[in-house]
């Protein structure tokens, strides 16, 4: 499963937003912790601005803070404001995929996609936080 | 996760956690139904005397205030597939009126140290992926995606064909 740089970039900020909902952030300190490009990164918390998860602080020291609900938002929801859904992604294009071949092969890919989609939808930011404490101690904040 | 009933702010001090009596199966059995929307009267009074009251098996009710709020079921099995000896969790179910008062952790906590007091080491459960209610529930109390998959297939077609 792939997704695209604006999805990554929108669950890494809005995460590292969600885990202290007091604290915001200023684009470039996000960017710098990840290595992420600012501009697009930029780009990425207006959208979650417009989505309601994040807001920005205006005036010295400004920047965004998460104001969405950690707890009723899972993974899928933010992949799902990039359009980068995963579904239909197992298709198998016509002609082949009218085959008897493509057509088994791609309801196997289905069944792995449908998991990955499950997976990510019962995923909460507040689960995702917490499960930090779970990993085992090889990673930094 | 959306909720449309009407909740009770439980106090999580005064949720007890006991062993299930059979004078609660209608109580579980009304808790099931309310969740599940089919009505099994027969199934829970079987299902008390299967997982009560047996060694390696595990039947929790939790109580609030003398009410019977929730309920949790699991058992032990052993070396299928080769899986050392570890918890099955298989039924959970909070009243929906007293959701989102720690009821289902106070429940997943005392039956998970249950079976560790009993020696296991992994909790195990399985749901069916659009369950996002319990899916999201078990994950928010650190389950992730095991060692084990789940197969299954029709049984009106031969094996193999």
């Amino acid at each position: 499963m792939k997704l695209q740089k604006a999805t990554q970039f929108a669950l890494l900020a809005v995460l590292e937003l969600a885990r202290d909902p007091a604290e915001q952030h200023s684009v470039a300190e996000i960017a710098e912790r990840y290595g992420i490009s600012a501009n697009h990164l930029a780009k990425v918390l207006r959208d979650l601005g417009r989505a309601g998860l994040v807001e920005a602080v205006r005036g010295a020291g400004g920047g965004y803070r998460f104001c969405g609900n950690a707890k009723r938002t899972s993974l899928y929801d933010v992949i799902n404001l990039f359009g980068d859904t995963m579904e239909g992604e197992a298709d198998i294009p016509a002609p082949a995929g009218a085959t008897d071949i493509g057509a088994a092969l791609g309801r196997v890919l289905a069944e792995v996609d449908e998991i990955a989609v499950a997976t990510l939808k019962s995923i909460s930011l507040a689960t995702l936080i917490k499960s930090m404490n779970w990993a085992p101690a090889a990673t930094s904040r | 996760m959306k909720n449309t009933h009407n909740l009770q702010k439980v106090n999580p001090h005064t949720v007890i956690i006991r062993n299930a009596r059979v004078i609660d199966m209608d109580a579980v059995a009304a808790i099931d139904a309310a969740i599940t929307e089919t009505p099994k009267p027969e199934y829970w009074p079987r299902a008390y005397h299967r997982y009560a009251t047996r060694q390696g098996r595990y039947f929790l009710v939790a109580e609030v205030d003398g009410s019977v709020v929730g309920f949790i079921l699991g058992e032990e099995r052993a070396w299928e597939f080769g899986s050392p000896p570890c918890g099955w969790i298989f039924a959970i179910g909070v009243a929906p009126e007293t959701r989102e008062g720690g009821v289902g952790t106070r429940l997943f906590e005392a039956i998970c140290q249950a079976m560790r007091d009993a020696g296991m080491t992994t909790v195990r459960t399985m749901l069916a992926r659009d369950d996002g209610l319990n899916m999201a529930f078990f994950r928010s109390q650190g389950m992730m995606g095991g060692t084990f998959i789940e197969l299954e297939m029709p049984l009106d077609r031969e094996a193999g064909r």
